[in-house]
């Protein structure tokens, strides 16, 4: 399992790359690994404000489909429109070509909440 | 929760396992589009031991199941099988299975997992009520067998190596034709069936023998692609060809007729459970029956219980009970039910998905058809 030691990570298995008070967001390997043959990826839409765990993208496998949680609290500055075509980049490269949003951190102390590349692969583990 | 005999296997393979029916089932080894494409091309094993087997033997038991199923039995002779339903008096589905003739007298259901105890209960009560019950037994062996399904374009090729030489081989069967074999000293029940709607086998087998016959057949396949293959790939290769899952296009408030089925109920055969029921609603036309859908273009794959409609219409004129992502034609499919005046092939639907309407249409049965399918001699 693939857990890069340069991002933080949500419980809900999202992956944040920090840039400033902006951060990128996708989904991470292990979570990929679980859904299998992404088909369709539902982004959110540039401008939307969102909470922090609130659902705000959906990643279609050919199973189920999975919410995508705002890790942190924020308003939506980008989404990978190149998934509209190529879903299967969240297999392929869920930490690259994958990402899935830009959210503009509006409450910096939901910081901390966030995993530890460490404390992700832990409970990971532990199930 | 239960475990199949070959479970040990399974997470050997390091299958992803879910909840089925009260059973934990792989859902997939290495991914379900894998598997599916796997068995459409070449070859895929399923463990399907959770399936129940129900033995009728006796004098009357042709008489008695004719009774119960809505096929009509007398049309088989030992060796064959035939696909039926279990109706309620109400005309309503307990279950939909597979009857095999072995001898005179002498036959075997093959019944959805999560329908076994529920099955076999209607089918007691309705042995006690019936005059000749002396000369009918009933016994579950669900817990005594496994079985495994061994389907897709290159299995005829191998599958004779996987029993015991001099005795059948299984590639000689017809489609429906079920004959006893011998594995590793054992008999086992070898048809020409399955749920995939590609050319294969299903092999019921004593629970104990089930881990080397999976391992024969998996040897014997490796160089014809045969890859093991979990219960997701099964979803989505019976939905490309249309074939009703319990629970999802079958239930107790659903008829035969309105599931289409209608080519397994034999009206004109003598009485049995729900006839005149399903007599009535022929004559009357099914208020709304099951169809199949394609999606229109790129948009998230359909899913149980989405809503269906038609532009301008007031109101849902349908629900979707099975949908998914087709793995062969790469667009969102489905199966549902629809108003009967909606349920003609090239109707324009609509799906709604999460609050919005995509653009689906209504297509005839099934979605896919195997190139290679398989053929009947009867």
């Amino acid at each position: 399992m693939n857990v890069p030691a340069d991002l933080k990570y949500a419980k809900s298995h999202e992956w944040l790359r920090m840039k400033g008070d902006t951060a990128v967001v996708g989904i991470t390997d292990h979570a990929q690994s679980e859904l299998t043959d992404v088909v369709f990826v539902e982004t959110p839409s540039v401008g939307r404000k969102v909470k922090a765990g609130e659902g705000c993208a959906v990643v279609e496998s050919v199973k189920t489909a999975s919410d995508i949680y705002a890790p942190v609290s924020g308003e939506i500055i980008a989404a990978n429109t190149q998934l509209a075509q190529h879903p299967e980049l969240v297999n392929s490269d869920p930490y690259g070509q994958g990402w899935i949003f830009e959210i503009k951190v509006s409450q910096a102390s939901e910081m901390a909440q966030l995993l530890t590349p460490e404390a992700y692969t832990s409970q990971v583990s532990a199930t | 929760m239960k475990r199949t005999p070959l479970h040990a296997i399974h997470q050997k393979l390091g299958a992803r396992m879910i909840e089925f029916g009260g059973w934990e089932m792989p859902v997939f080894y290495t991914s379900i589009a894998d598997e599916h494409l796997a068995t459409r091309n070449a070859a895929g094993i399923f463990d399907i031991s959770h399936m129940g087997e129900i033995w009728a033997k006796g004098e009357s038991v042709g008489d008695f199941l004719n009774l119960l199923l809505t096929n009509n039995i007398n049309k088989l002779r030992p060796g064959l099988g035939q696909y039926t339903l279990l109706c309620q008096e109400s005309g309503g589905v307990i279950d939909d299975l597979y009857v095999y003739q072995l001898a005179a007298d002498e036959f075997l259901m093959v019944v959805n997992a999560a329908r076994i105890e529920d099955d076999f209960a209607w089918m007691q009560k309705q042995w006690q009520a019936w005059p000749r019950r002396d000369s009918v037994k009933l016994t579950n062996a669900s817990d005594d067998f496994g079985a495994v399904a061994v389907q897709g374009p290159k299995v005829a090729n191998f599958i004779d190596s996987c029993v015991e030489r001099g005795g059948i081989r299984p590639s000689e069967l017809g489609k429906n034709e079920i004959a006893r074999a011998q594995f590793a000293g054992k008999d086992i029940y070898v048809s020409r069936t399955g749920y995939t709607g590609e050319d294969g086998f299903e092999m019921v087998a004593p629970a104990p023998a089930m881990e080397t016959l999976w391992n024969a057949i998996t040897d014997a396949g490796r160089a014809h692609g045969l890859k093991p293959a979990g219960l997701g790939a099964r979803d989505t290769l019976r939905t490309e060809v249309c074939y009703p899952l319990y629970g999802h296009e079958l239930d107790l408030e659903t008829t035969p007729l309105e599931a289409g089925l209608g080519f397994f109920v034999a009206l004109d055969k003598s009485e049995f459970l729900g006839r005149q029921i399903l007599l009535a609603q022929k004559a009357a036309g099914p208020k709304r029956k099951l169809v199949a859908f394609k999606m229109q273009g790129r948009c998230a794959p359909p899913r149980p219980g989405y809503l269906i409609w038609t532009a301008g219409s007031a109101g849902p004129v349908g629900k979707v009970t099975s949908g998914t992502q087709s793995p062969t034609l790469s667009v969102g499919i489905g199966l549902g039910y629809v108003e009967q005046n909606f349920a003609t092939p090239n109707t324009a639907i609509e799906i709604e998905i999460r609050g919005q309407r995509a653009p689906a249409t209504i297509v005839a049965r099934p979605i896919y058809k195997p190139t290679k399918a398989p053929t009947s001699k009867i």
